[in-house]
C-alpha cells in the first residue's frame, strides 16, 4: 500500500512543532524594524543615542516583569536564551551559596540545560538529587520532602514539561522548599505564554523564560532573580545587567522580546482556551481512532498546546517522515531522531519501555493552527500507522488482517 | 537529512512482506534499540529466487531493508554473502553518519537468512 498524494493540500504545510521553534509574530517584527533601521547607541552611553537604547531596554524589562508579576523590573536580567538562564541560575546559585550547603535537588525530566549544569556540578563537589516522577510526569512531593535537608541550597523544577505537557504543582513545591530555606528555580521555558505565571504568589525565587516561546526572536531570554537572592555571574565583563550578566545588551532582540511578551499577556487567556479545544480534539482523534495507541502525560493537567501520543509496533522517525511527506511537521522522542541514539529521558522517566518510547509522537500547537489543520492530521494518521505496522515484524498478525 | 534514493525506498519499499514457506529466515536487531528486521528467502539452484523483508525502525532501517532485497534477488548465495553494509549504504547514495551502525543492519539480516538456510539444508522445515 502506498501513500496517496491526492488529499494533500498543494504546497500547504502544517506546522505543529512549536516546542522546537516558532515563527516571530508579525507585530513583533513591526516593533523591531525601527530599531533595526536606526538604532546605533549603546545603552551604557551618556549621549542621546545611548539613552534611546537604554529607554527601549528598560521598557522591555518592565513588560517582562509585568508578565510574570515580578516585584520590580530590576529583578529581570536579560540573557541569550533559556539555556543561559538555566546555567546562570543553577551554577550561579551553587557557587555563590556553597558555604551554606552543597546539595541541589532537581527532577529527572528537566531540560538538558538544567540536567547538564547539575551533572557538571557533581564534578565540582556538589551532591545532586534527581527526583523520580510518576507515570504522568509529576514530581513525587513526598520524595522531595524526604530529600530536602539543611544542606540543600537549591531546588530546580520545571513549570511544565515540553515533551509530555505535564504542569507541576509549583506553589506546593515552593512551600516545601522554603520551609527548608532553599531557593526554588523554575524553568518556565515550555510553559511561558501558555499558562499565567506569577512569581510573587507562587513563591518562585528564580525563573527562566525565553523569547521565542512567546513568538519573539530567538537568541533572547531572561532570568528573573528575586530581590535578595544571591548568585555568581557566569559572564564577567563590563558590568551590564547590574553586574550579573556582562556584555552589551542585545537591544534589537530584547525589544522584540518585550513586544512579544506584551502580546502574549494580552492574548494568553483567549488563545490558551482555543488551543485547549484543538489539543483535546487532536488527542481524541489520534488515540481514539487507532488501536494500540495512548496518550503521554496527564489528560488535563497539561500545557494547552501539547498533544503527545504513542503508537505500538512502529517507530517515531518513520511516522515523522510519512507526516512530512503529507506536509505535516511534528516531533518524536524516539532515539532515531536524537543525537544520542537513546530515546528521550523524559519518556523513560515516566516509565515507558524503550520500545514504547520509540513509537512516541509530539504535536505542539500554535497561534496559526486551525481546526481544519487538526482534522487533516487526524484524517491522515490511521493510514500512516497502518502502512508502517504492515511493514513491522512486531505487529500482531490479527491487527494486519 | 536523507538522500532522495533513501526516501524513495522508504516510501515505496520493494519486496516487503514474508514468505510462508521460506527456506531461510534471518532476524537481527531488537525493538529496545529501535531497529529490528526479518528477512525471508526462497532458494532455487543455489540462487536467491525470492526475498522479502519486514522492518521495525526509522527511515534508514526501512530503506536499507528494501535495498538489500533488491541487491540480493537473483544472486547466488555466495554472491549474496558478499553484500556488505557499505554496499547497501552506497547503493542508497549514502546514509547519515549517525545511522551507519544503528540502522544499517539489513545486510546482517540477509546473511543470517542465508546461514539459516545452510544450517537447515536437506532437512524438512
Amino acid at each position: 500500500m502506498f501513500l496517496s498524494e491526492e488529499n494533500m493540500p498543494k504546497a500547504k504545510r502544517i506546522y505543529m512543532d512549536h516546542a522546537a521553534g516558532r515563527a516571530v509574530d508579525a507585530r513583533v517584527i513591526k516593533a523591531m524594524s525601527p530599531y533595526m533601521a536606526s538604532l546605533r547607541g549603546n545603552p551604557s552611553s551618556v549621549h542621546s543615542f545611548g539613552q534611546e537604547a537604554k529607554q527601549a531596554l528598560e521598557e522591555a524589562r518592565t513588560k517582562v516583569a509585568e508578565l510574570i508579576n515580578a516585584e520590580s523590573k530590576e529583578s529581570i536580567f536579560f540573557t541569550s536564551g533559556a539555556t543561559e538562564s538555566n546555567n546562570m541560575a543553577i551554577k550561579g546559585v551553587a557557587h555563590r551559596n556553597q558555604h551554606q550547603g552543597r546539595h541541589i535537588i532537581t527532577s529527572s525530566i528537566e531540560h538538558m540545560s538544567v540536567l547538564n549544569p547539575c551533572k557538571f556540578l557533581t564534578t565540582k563537589g556538589f551532591k545532586v538529587t534527581f527526583l523520580p516522577v510518576d507515570q504522568y510526569g509529576f514530581v513525587d512531593l513526598t520524595n522531595l520532602e524526604e530529600e530536602l535537608t539543611s544542606e540543600t541550597i537549591l531546588v530546580s523544577i520545571m513549570y511544565a514539561n515540553g515533551e509530555i505537557g505535564t504542569i507541576q504543582p509549583i506553589q506546593k513545591i515552593s512551600q516545601m522548599v522554603h520551609r527548608k530555606k532553599a531557593y526554588l528555580h523554575v524553568d518556565a521555558t515550555a510553559a511561558n505564554g501558555q499558562v499565567p505565571i506569577d512569581v510573587s504568589n507562587e513563591g518562585i525565587d528564580l525563573l527562566t523564560i525565553s523569547s521565542n516561546d512567546v513568538y519573539g526572536p530567538k537568541g533572547v531570554g531572561a532570568l528573573y532573580i528575586k530581590k535578595g537572592v544571591r548568585l555568581e555571574p557566569l559572564i564577567h565583563g563590563g558590568g551590564q545587567e547590574r553586574g550579573i550578566r556582562s556584555g552589551t545588551e542585545n537591544i534589537l532582540g530584547i525589544v522584540g522580546f518585550g513586544k512579544a511578551v506584551e502580546i502574549s499577556r494580552a492574548e494568553m487567556f483567549t488563545e490558551s482556551e482555543r488551543l485547549k479545544k484543538l489539543r483535546d480534539r487532536l488527542i481524541k482523534g489520534l488515540v481514539g481512532r487507532i488501536p494500540h495507541s495512548s496518550l503521554n502525560g496527564h489528560p488535563s493537567k497539561r500545557l494547552p498546546n501539547n498533544a503527545a501520543v504513542r503508537y505500538s509496533f512502529i517507530e517515531g522517525e518513520s511516522i515523522l517522515l510519512d507526516l512530512d511527506m503529507k506536509g505535516v511537521a511534528a516531533s518524536s522522542g524516539s532515539a532515531c531522531t536524537a543525537k544520542t541514539l537513546e530515546p528521550s529521558h523524559v519518556l523513560r522517566a515516566i516509565g515507558l519501555k524503550h520500545e514504547e518510547a520509540h513509537g512516541s509522537l509530539l504535536f505542539t500547537l500554535g497561534r496559526r493552527n486551525t481546526e481544519e489543520e487538526v482534522d487533516y492530521v487526524i484524517r491522515i494518521m490511521p493510514e500512516i500507522v497502518e502502512r508502517l505496522r504492515e511493514m513491522s515484524p512486531l505487529t500482531p498478525k490479527e491487527l494486519i488482517e | 537529512m536523507y538522500s532522495k534514493k533513501v526516501m524513495e525506498h522508504f516510501r515505496n519499499p520493494r519486496n516487503m512482506g514474508e514468505i510462508p514457506d521460506a527456506d531461510g529466515v534471518g532476524t537481527v536487531g531488537n525493538p529496545v534499540c529501535g531497529d529490528m528486521m526479518t528477512v525471508h528467502i526462497k532458494v532455487k539452484d543455489n540462487r536467491i529466487d525470492d526475498i522479502k523483508f519486514k522492518t521495525f525502525g526509522c527511515g534508514a532501517a526501512i530503506a536499507t531493508s528494501s535495498m538489500v532485497t533488491e541487491l540480493a534477488k537473483g544472486k547466488t548465495l555466495k554472491e549474496a554473502m558478499k553484500i556488505g553494509r557499505s554496499d547497501v549504504a552506497d547503493s542508497l547514495g549514502g546514509l547519515p553518519k549517525v545511522k551507519m551502525h544503528c540502522s544499517n543492519l539489513a545486510a546482517d539480516a540477509l546473511h543470517a537468512a542465508i546461514e539459516d538456510y545452510e544450517k537447515h539444508k536437506g532437512t524438512k522445515r
